[in-house]
């Protein structure tokens, strides 16, 4: 019998306040042991205080080949930032 | 502009190239070999030290020990993984390896013979990997620099503890002192040739300097090192083994002596002390541990299918 775990991707919360931050991979029998083998493997120095695995086979990706048009409407949209409104200079705090 | 242009522009200005982009297939397969035959030096580099683990001669030092090849353990796990983001498989890489078709940094192939060798190791091995690992922290490959950042974070305590058993040894008796001289002049010219052949000779550096795989040339790279490491070695009141290494001052560089090629094509072609042993001991710890890989696999899947049925019951 010849059969390659699965391959698990892992995510580190640092510390408390901050989101988990995607650190590398690695391969586990289940996910139990993804977890095991994350801390011994990406936390050996007080690296993090949580950690998220999830098989690597259930991340849906965007395609680069795309991004163009699909983040092309963020593109033209310039009056969702706050320097597109024209203020006087007298009026603080805003 | 073509893809190919569109991706060397990207490289160009810097821009790291990541998994899904489209990049030229042999830029993958040149990632795929230089990432895979990193991971295998680390993991067979576990070995000469590994043997030194049950005799280090306080439990200060053995913990450090441990914790060091642990880490190289680590450092080739998240090698591979880089080298998997590239399609390639972990158990395709390591067959490779086992077949003797994928290459390991030849230093692995000399014999760690005493402590002061650990020491050695440490200092110059480890040294010279950090100066080829922090030039990396820049390769193109996105997976592959970032795992390069994680390790030569952990790696500076590997060279520190390295120095530090030779500092203590040099300043013991006069044997401890001999035995330290003994593992420089075993361990020093090997080190240099970590670097790799002279640029003129080496056949993949003209791409691999154009896609930014390799950031620095092997002369560079190995001339930079001297520099470093002959101060710290006459710190130690070691004398380097080499009669011709004199500092220049018109070039600011240590001018040094011929490097012998042939030893190292030598070792590379599988000649070396140790190459049989390595493998071997590579081998034999992975097939006898393939109980373990199966049984938690089929652990997993009969708890994964009993979930399931229950699963299945409860909606019946």
């Amino acid at each position: 019998m010849k059969k390659e775990w699965p391959l698990w991707e892992v995510f580190i919360r640092s510390k408390n306040g901050l989101s988990h931050k995607h650190a590398g991979s690695l391969h586990a029998a289940d996910a139990e042991m993804a977890i095991e083998n994350a801390r011994d493997v990406y936390t050996r120095r007080n690296e993090g205080v949580s950690l998220w695995v999830v098989e690597s086979r259930h991340i849906t990706a965007s395609n680069p080949a795309e991004s163009e048009s699909l983040f092309d409407p963020a593109m033209d949209k310039v009056y969702r930032h706050p320097t597109f409104y024209e203020l006087p200079d007298e009026v603080t705090h805003i | 502009m073509n893809l190919e242009q569109q991706f060397q522009d990207k490289i160009d200005q810097e821009i790291k190239i990541e998994p899904r982009d489209w990049m030229p297939e042999e830029y993958r397969q040149m990632n795929i070999r230089q990432i895979a035959q990193h991971a295998h030096s680390e993991i067979v580099g576990m070995l000469p030290e590994g043997n030194w683990i049950t005799r280090a001669p306080s439990l200060r030092r053995k913990v450090a020990l441990l914790a060091k090849v642990q880490d190289e353990g680590g450092h080739g796990l998240y090698l591979y993984s880089a080298a998997e983001t590239l399609g390639a498989s972990r158990d395709d890489l390591i067959e490779l390896l086992h077949q003797g078709k994928a290459k390991y940094s030849s230093i692995f192939n000399y014999p760690a013979l005493t402590w002061a060798d650990i020491g050695a190791i440490g200092w110059l091995v480890d040294g010279a990997a950090i100066m080829n690992q922090v030039s990396l922290t820049r390769t193109s490959y996105g997976p592959y620099a970032r795992a390069m950042v994680r390790i030569c974070k952990e790696e500076s305590f590997h060279q520190r503890q390295g120095y530090e058993i030779l500092l203590t040894l040099c300043r013991g008796s006069q044997d401890q002192i001999d035995m330290a001289q003994d593992s420089l002049n075993r361990w020093w010219w090997p080190a240099l040739m970590m670097f790799g052949p002279s640029d003129g000779e080496s056949t993949h550096t003209e791409k691999s300097m154009n896609w930014k795989l390799k950031r620095k040339k092997n002369d560079e790279l190995r001339q930079h090192f001297i520099d470093v490491t002959v101060p710290q070695a006459e710190f130690l009141g070691l004398k380097v083994p080499d009669p011709l290494l004199k500092w220049n001052e018109e070039r600011e560089h240590y001018d040094f002596g011929p490097i012998d090629w042939e030893e190292f094509r030598q070792v590379v072609a599988g000649n070396g002390p140790c190459n049989k042993k390595r493998l071997q001991d590579r081998i034999q710890a992975h097939e006898e541990g393939a109980w373990v890989r199966d049984a938690a696999m089929a652990h997993a899947e009969k708890r994964s299918k009993r979930k399931e049925d229950a699963l299945t019951n409860r909606v019946a």
